[in-house]
């Protein structure tokens, strides 16, 4: 016996399925994924003109407590079982963007409270959004320490 | 060739049944045939697991009841679900104070139930076997896809877990519908990789146990009136058609239970899927269409698509399978 | 004014851009929601890395900040200050400017997640 059994394996069933299985409506869903993004940015460019003029906030503070409010907005919507629906309707448009992030981390946090506050709810919280955390963290480093050593050897 | 299909000689009897649906199942064009409908698929509990349970639990009370039998009648319970070490099935079966046998073949459940329990009522072990499976859309969420809430995308080819659970009562004799004979399927697996697409993963199975059933009882699909598949959905359906003709046979009289459950607009994607749906169509529709004699010979091939959500991390493929029972008005 | 409002249509329209980007890959490769979301993260990282994201963000501002590729370029921007205060700078510099996004996508879960619970679906 092998590990992988695929002696049955049908080709030319499995490319027959390809060629017949159904196709996302192509153009729509771009266009519904376009107008939500879009509209989440634009949101997000009221949030920032808001705390630009009102708040007076500026550089890292403005990017970071816009973002901030952006994932409150993510959180808030998630807990009210409306950004699945949104999700349903635009796809990749509320994906992407800050608030899909913070769907992605809230959502299993609410699923798995079911299986208690620390194995389920917490430990259950970047099911989905902890790859970001890791891959990003980890390639920021690489980033940084690429940039000591050119500014070391270029000194 | 030693044969899979088991004959049986006294024809046990289905002699009652009892469906029990969530609200979308209710909501749709079938739903007036599901004899129970929940307002909301929580019923009363904290978590979907619970109310899945409870479900099945309800189901089984039922089914005994609406064949004016006591409980202490009952000679044992086969049950299974899809959840992990079929908990629902299990915690179910606690409250009855009969035997229980878990079984799991994914969705194809509940024919396997219904053939083994028919196998021992016809063997003269037993006379009265409660045959019930169920599912639920929200725990299978989140054991197979991911959390209730998370914005994702459902890609086209995927199905929708029925919320429900369905039973029916093996007996030995009476004026019901009786089991002819049931086939036991293999394991078949041709390949596909997509746990989105299950239809197509099963389809090779349904129609690998469909040809057998065919040739080792001697029949052509026109000697029934009705091929009930267990759900392929739409997409599945039409493979499995396809992968029969291209063996010679033609099936123009068939149904599927997945197709039929929802409405099919474009929300529902391919159709249901689950342990529930093919209990759920069985039990309540087709039943009583045979109770009425409207069907008079029809095969119940209920299909599985045997994945785990590990096994398609690991990038294995998706081995299907089907039980037959072929059941007489 | 004019100005104001010139940049809320370029942040619509490049954020839109963006998101069609991504269902345009969920479409064609059938990649989950998870795995867009690394992709576009890193997209950005990189792209700042060679210095590029940062006259995206100048041109479209929230457009290419509120994407996850934005966070990608907090990551990446962060990491490269650091580097020019030194070793540890270089370290520790990426996660620190995200910090803002990390601490609010945590503690705003949490709050959420004692509250409510997931509903089940229809569509």
């Amino acid at each position: 016996m092998t590990t992988k059994n695929n002696q049955n394996y049908n080709k030319e069933y499995i490319e027959y399925v390809k060629k017949i299985a159904p196709k996302t409506n192509e153009a729509r869903s771009l266009f519904h994924a376009f107008l939500v993004g879009g509209f989440i940015c634009l949101i997000g460019q009221f949030i920032r003109y808001l705390f630009l003029y009102t708040f007076g906030l500026f550089g890292d503070e403005l990017a970071g407590a816009t973002s901030m409010a952006l994932i409150f907005i993510g959180c808030v919507l998630t807990g009210f079982g409306v950004y699945d629906n949104i999700g349903h309707f635009a796809g990749g448009g509320s994906i992407v963007p800050i608030t899909g992030f913070a769907n992605s981390v809230c959502s299993p946090a609410m699923e798995f409270k079911s299986e208690g506050f620390v194995y389920g709810l917490a430990s259950k919280m970047f099911v989905v959004a902890g790859p970001i955390i890791v891959y990003g963290v980890s390639a920021s480093v690489l980033t940084g320490l690429i940039y000591y050593f050119i500014g070391i050897f270029t000194a | 060739m030693a044969k899979s299909t088991v004959f049986f000689k006294n024809k046990p009897r289905i002699c009652s049944t009892f469906t029990i649906a969530g609200p979308k199942e209710g909501n749709s064009l079938f739903g007036k045939y599901i004899h129970e409908i929940l307002k909301d698929d929580r019923f009363d509990e904290d978590t979907f697991e619970k109310a899945e349970c409870k479900m099945l639990s309800y189901c089984i009370e039922q089914t005994i009841k609406s064949a004016n039998k006591k409980q202490t009648d009952i000679n044992a319970l086969i049950s299974g679900d899809l959840l992990n070490q079929i908990i629902s099935a299990s915690f179910a079966a606690r409250n009855f104070d009969f035997p229980y046998i878990g079984v799991y073949n994914a969705c194809s459940t509940f024919s396997e139930a219904l053939s083994l329990s028919a196998v021992l009522v016809d063997g003269g072990y037993m006379k009265n076997v409660v045959a019930a499976t169920g599912s639920h859309f929200a725990t299978a969420e989140r054991q197979y896809r991911y959390p209730l809430e998370l914005g994702s995308t459902r890609p086209p080819q995927s199905q929708w877990t029925v919320t429900g659970a369905g039973g029916a009562l093996i007996t030995d004799k009476g004026s019901y519908p009786k089991i002819i004979s049931a086939t036991f399927g293999k394991v078949v697996d041709f390949g596909i990789t997509d746990a989105n697409n299950m239809g197509a993963a099963m389809a090779p199975a349904c129609c690998d146990t469909l040809l057998t059933l065919l040739k080792e009882t001697d029949t052509s699909p026109k000697d029934y009136d009705l091929i009930l598949t267990g759900d392929l959905g739409a997409l599945g359906s039409r493979l499995m058609k396809k992968l029969a003709k291209e063996r010679g046979v033609n099936i123009d009289n068939h149904c599927d239970c997945g197709e039929m459950i929802y409405n099919l607009k474009e929300e529902e994607y391919q159709g249901g899927s689950g342990a529930g749906c093919s209990a759920v169509v069985f039990s309540s529709y087709i039943y009583k269409k045979l109770m009425k004699k409207e069907i008079k010979r029809m095969i119940l091939l209920a299909t599985g698509a045997l994945l785990s959500s590990l096994s398609s991390q690991q990038g294995e493929s998706i081995p299907g399978i089907s039980h037959a029972v072929v059941v007489e008005a | 004014m004019w100005e104001i409002i010139f940049m809320y249509i370029k942040a619509f329209f490049v954020g839109g851009a963006i998101c069609m980007i991504a269902q345009i890959l969920i479409n064609v490769t059938k990649l989950t929601s998870g795995r867009i979301l690394v992709i576009f993260m890193l997209a950005g990282l990189i792209l700042q890395a060679f210095g590029v994201y940062e006259y995206l963000i100048d041109f479209a501002g929230a457009g290419a900040t509120v994407p996850i590729s934005g966070f990608g370029y907090l990551l990446a921007q962060g990491a490269i200050s650091g580097a020019k205060n030194g070793l540890f700078g270089a370290i520790t510099g990426g996660l620190k400017s995200a910090s803002a996004g990390i601490t609010a996508a945590i503690v705003f879960s949490l709050i959420v997640a004692l509250i409510s619970r997931p509903k089940s679906k229809v569509h």
